[in-house]
């Protein structure tokens, strides 16, 4: 299980971007992505932008939920007040991905780390997995708001604090 | 279109540089400072308590600072009230946030229709900044895009004597462009939130202030189109 975790401005420029492993037993908390997948996830959480706009207006929920969906990878999504977006993208088995049908897949290498972690991601709309990314959008939302309160930082302003990293790290390590 | 020798000449042009080398990339060096007794921004509390309160007289002290800057350095009343929500702005946007987290997690409600808005603006952005409701919020009888917030006695000014010569001046201006920030960032975008005085009319409340909420047609349309899919 690889998640990538990005928070989106309101002109959907990029303002953090974080990947990690689930730290469930059988994962070490680093993300398993192939090369590829370094713009592919960019890429489908910017297309996922658009399902967003599309829900944002029909619920007064933070948390949207699921969204969107491109071959295994499944995206999550939360949206703060000011109309910043949490994207957490999920994948259960990034080698197994095919991002084009170009190019084919490795042969089926199901590593061993991959298939042990598959809890939350077997069912990416389940009431389980939607807990679990609901406790960590809002450990990231505490730290978002707390953020933002620096008089210093301007709306759309990349956030570069080791300190916010760390605690969306930590968030990630209790949730997922 | 360049000819074939044009481009012969600009690659010769191009071997004839000498080409030095990027300097090695410096390793990053945080710069990061941490406070004296280890506390960041992140490790502070983000809910109020009743011992956190801001005193008025601190606060009119920063906010007198506020408005003889920018009377310094605008030569009209009009600048001086658009210096003054600009000021603001950036507050309103980040106080949309605050509120909402200040709100259990789980129940917070982003405002999604026009009059939610209005009443979170009317209601908890009220309460949180100046510990009471606003006193009215009016529709305009005239233009569907028109509302109106109204406070009998704005605390912002308190302390504010308005000299004869800018009786035009209302330094609520300030809050007016809380009010706008907070519209934008939640998306509802704004021609801009004014403040007016409601006139010599009113013996009971001289201070009557009204904030005027131009909201942008496309707000309007965004609104009706929801009320109509029964949202």
């Amino acid at each position: 299980m690889s998640y990538y975790f990005t928070i989106i401005g309101t002109k959907d420029n990029p303002l953090f971007e974080h990947e990690f492993g689930t730290s469930k037993p059988g994962g070490d908390g680093t993300a398993k992505f192939r090369e590829e997948a370094a713009h592919m996830n960019q890429f489908i959480v910017h297309a996922a932008l658009d399902m967003v706009e599309e829900v944002q207006w029909g619920t007064k929920d933070l948390y949207l939920k699921k969204v969107d969906t491109f071959q295994n990878n499944h995206i999550h999504t939360f949206i703060t007040g000011g109309n910043v977006k949490f994207m957490l993208l999920m994948n259960p088995d990034p080698s197994a991905t095919p991002y084009s049908n170009l190019a084919s897949p490795p042969p089926s290498s199901r590593s061993s780390t991959a298939r042990q972690s598959m809890l939350l991601a077997n069912n990416p709309s389940s009431s389980q997995t939607e807990d679990a990314v609901r406790g960590f959008v809002t450990e990231v939302y505490e730290a978002w708001v707390k953020c933002i309160m620096n008089p210093f930082y301007d709306v759309n302003q990349e956030v570069t604090s080791p300190i916010f990293r760390a605690r969306v790290a930590a968030a990630a390590k209790r949730f997922l | 279109m360049p000819s074939m020798a044009d481009a012969a000449s600009t690659s010769q042009a191009l071997t004839d540089l000498t080409i030095t080398p990027l300097p090695p990339k410096k390793p990053h060096v945080p710069s990061l400072k941490y406070p004296s007794n280890r506390k960041t921004i992140y490790d502070r509390n983000l809910n109020r308590t009743k011992t956190s309160e801001i005193s008025l007289a601190s606060f009119a002290y920063l906010f007198n600072s506020l408005i003889s800057y920018h009377q310094s350095r605008s030569p009209s009343v009009s600048e001086l009230e658009t210096r003054l929500n600009r000021a603001g702005y950036p507050i309103g946007i980040k106080m949309l946030d605050l509120l909402l987290y200040r709100q259990e997690v789980r129940r917070a409600q982003r405002p999604t229709r026009l009059l939610d808005m209005l009443q979170f603006v009317h209601g908890t952005l009220w309460r949180s900044l100046f510990n009471r409701a606003a006193d009215a919020l009016e529709q305009s009888t005239s233009k569907r895009n028109e509302y109106m917030i109204v406070d009998n006695e704005p605390v912002v000014n308190t302390f504010i004597s308005i000299p004869k010569e800018m009786s035009q001046l209302n330094c609520a201006a300030f809050v007016a462009g809380i009010i706008e920030g907070m519209c934008d960032a939640a998306g509802f975008g704004t021609e801009g939130v004014s403040a007016h005085w409601a006139g010599e009319g009113d013996e009971l409340w001289p201070g009557k202030t009204i904030f005027l909420l131009r909201f942008k047609e496309s707000v309007v349309e965004r609104d009706e189109a929801i009320k109509a899919g029964g949202g």
